[in-house]
């Protein structure tokens, strides 16, 4: 059997992968797939966490939050890509180093 | 999963001969794999013909009826010219994309074939998800189009995977929320379970006749309206509506490239009619599927039966309606089918909780079913009144608006 | 000599094929310079964590994954790359001035996170499931028991999330 180390560090690598992303990219779209990736990173968490627990076969409280997050992102992509696009409308720029209209 | 399957059976045989478990299981469900890919492009060049031959009769034309008997081979002739053809490749296109999505399309067509069940324990895999399953992978079928379009570097393949996206969305839900029905009332998602609740016992003996379809037509009919979407078939083809719009998202593909395409949407088609015949008729059921022995191949030939039925039906339908516009295709999923799915699964959801004996429940159902078939052709009927009036009054003169007569006397009667 | 570590399972070399595959397509999508690619890298990724979760024995959170990611997220997103596909050809570079301290930092909370990982003894074996219908008949249960009212709101936020992106999007004219 695989042990709890494998998908934490398999969770750990896509939470840094995303944190890079999100942080280093220009292009909104982008940072939310980071984002996204990020969310995933958690939930593998949540996932492996419930399987390796005590009571896997009665408490499905991981799970649970897993499907919840699922629903969270997909809530934040919408709204994300509205957003996006609305400003893409505005600006025709989705690089948010770009979208400088607070800066002085 | 439940239940042996034949896989399993194989995987204990061959257990049996000395083999690791592992390596028994892997050869049993590659052989598995193996014979449901063959098979699926094989019937593939079937489906093509039943096609070719089932417009061409209502077209009053012969059709196919060169090559072999009634034409039967014109199809591997047809596939043989395909593979020799030359491939091209549009300049500036998106390698990874532009070779993916036709190799991702037939990956999630064929993939579908592992939870259709055959016959009893003839199924790839039993999953107790297997209606979710279906459901989910139908998504690899709308990426593989939407990077079919973004590949291809031509505008027109790109607005066409809009199209597809938009549609195939659209009449995934409705179509989902009819599964839904079908799942409440059996309380299972494996399709397996679904197929053996439609069963109906009498005196010890299987008739194999309980079918979901008798007692919710309603469901039963936006299902197949909605796998009409699906597979993109008239009245809803309108991602390549040959007399009026260049190919659709594929336009920039040749030779076996494209018949990947042609032969995804055929097996698409038909593993859509499986599943309608799956959740509604009964799949496998039929008299005497419990008899050991002859049952299961009884089983097999009336699922094909029922399959293929739904199939030339579906292209029936194919060959003698009109097209819709695509307007009239949102507002027909959106505003008709979806409200009427949901209000029959909220009246089910309550009707299964009322302390009555399964008949009276089952009863009470199918005048839900039918209320729901009342209420969506009412609001058809209406909207066809409102649009033959719409119509009207955009070729009347100009000079005459204002002068027309009051509107309900254009209505059409 | 020192006795060899014991040969891997069937098991854990799909998990590590799947890690790897996992991985690899995450480092696409935040490298990847064309965005398109970045978002194919991104369906793979979700692909590789939906078969995590099969392998952690989670069919239906596998099944929603897909479901959800791919046929809802991942359509979005290559939807809005398409819709501001003017961005792609420009000169720029896609990535702004703190790219390199960031990949510094990711880097460093990734080793924090792996020798803190790895300095815990974790489970290394679960006690067996039975990952069957009544299995997920008891998640059904949790929601409208348990967590109902988190379940409430969750769709209560689906709705709102709905609305308000149809709002931001459309056209005003």
């Amino acid at each position: 059997m695989v042990p709890l180390t494998g998908y934490l560090l398999v969770g750990a690598f896509l939470f840094s992968a995303g944190l890079y992303g999100a942080l280093a990219r220009r292009n909104a779209i982008a940072i939310l797939m980071s984002i996204e990736l990020m969310l995933n990173a958690a939930n593998i968490n949540l996932v492996a966490f419930w399987r390796y627990g005590e009571a896997a076969q009665t408490d499905l409280t991981g799970q649970v939050f897993a499907v919840m997050i699922i629903a969270l992102a997909a809530a934040e992509a919408a709204v994300g890509l509205a957003l996006i696009i609305s400003v893409y409308r505005e600006r025709k720029t989705v690089n948010v180093d770009e979208l400088d209209l607070l800066v002085g | 999963m439940q239940g042996p399957t034949w896989s399993d059976g194989l995987a204990g045989l061959l257990t049996g001969l000395g083999l690791p478990d592992m390596l028994a299981l892997g050869i049993a469900y590659g052989i598995g794999a193996f014979i449901l890919v063959n098979f699926g492009m094989v019937s593939a060049l079937l489906l093509i013909w039943i096609t070719r031959k089932a417009i061409s009769r209502m077209q009053d034309r012969l059709g196919p009826n060169r090559l072999g008997p009634y034409g039967l081979f014109q199809t591997v002739a047809d596939a043989a010219k395909l593979i020799s053809k030359e491939i091209i490749t549009p300049s500036q296109s998106d390698f990874l994309a532009y070779n993916a999505a036709p190799i991702l399309s037939v990956f999630g067509v064929l993939i579908l074939l592992a939870v259709v069940p055959f016959a009893p324990g003839l199924i790839g895999v039993d999953l107790n998800i297997g209606v979710l399953f279906v459901v989910a992978l139908g998504s690899i079928g709308i990426m593989a189009a939407l990077m079919a379009g973004w590949g291809s570097n031509n505008k027109y393949a790109l607005l066409a995977g809009f199209r597809v996206v938009a549609q195939l969305l659209s009449y995934e839900i409705p179509m989902v929320l009819s599964i839904l029905t079908v799942v409440l009332l059996t309380g299972t998602m494996s399709f397996q379970g679904i197929t053996e609740f439609q069963s109906l016992t009498i005196g010890g003996f299987n008739l194999g006749i309980g079918w979901l379809g008798i007692v919710m037509p309603a469901a039963m009919l936006i299902f197949f309206i909605s796998s009409l979407a699906e597979a993109e078939l008239t009245p809803f083809d309108l991602l390549e509506a040959e007399s009026e719009l260049i190919a659709g998202f594929h336009i920039e593909y040749s030779g076996m490239k494209f018949a990947m395409f042609f032969l995804a949407q055929f097996v698409n088609a038909w593993v859509l009619s499986a599943l309608m015949a799956i959740l509604f008729l009964g799949g496998w059921q039929g008299p005497g599927v419990g008899l050991p022995g002859i049952g299961p191949i009884l089983g097999i030939g009336y699922f094909f039966i029922k399959a293929y039925a739904i199939y030339v039906l579906q292209q029936w339908v194919r060959g003698t309606f009109p097209r819709v516009r695509i307007d009239q295709m949102m507002y027909f999923a959106w505003k008709v089918l979806v409200p009427a799915t949901v209000g029959l699964i909220v009246v089910q959801a309550i009707v299964q909780k009322l302390p009555f004996q399964s008949p009276v429940i089952y009863a009470l159902i199918f005048l839900a079913n039918i209320g729901t078939i009342w209420i969506v052709v009412t609001a058809l009927q209406k909207y066809i009144k409102s649009e033959g009036l719409r119509t009207k009054r955009s070729f009347e003169p100009a000079s005459l608006i204002g002068t027309m007569q009051k509107a309900d006397t254009y209505a059409m009667y | 000599m020192p006795p060899l570590p014991p040969l891997p399972s069937i098991g854990q070399l799909v998990f590590a094929g799947i890690a790897l595959f996992t991985c690899a397509s995450a480092l696409g999508v935040v490298l990847a310079r064309n965005l398109f690619h970045g978002a194919l890298a991104l369906v793979a990724t979700l692909f590789g964590v939906a078969a995590l979760y099969v392998m952690l024995e989670a069919e239906f959170l596998a099944v929603s994954q897909v479901l959800v990611y791919v046929g809802a997220i991942a359509t979005l997103i290559t939807f809005a790359i398409m819709l501001t596909r003017s961005m792609m050809y420009g000169k720029t570079s896609p990535l702004n001035r703190q790219w390199g301290k960031t990949g510094l930092f990711a880097v460093m909370i990734f080793l924090a996170l792996y020798g803190f990982v790895g300095s815990i003894p974790w489970a290394d074996s679960a006690a067996p499931v039975i990952a069957d219908e009544s299995m997920i008949a008891r998640l059904g249960e949790q929601f409208v028991t348990n967590y109902v009212i988190a379940f409430e709101v969750l769709g209560l936020l689906l709705l709102v999330a709905l609305v308000g992106a149809v709002m931001l999007a459309r056209d005003n004219d």
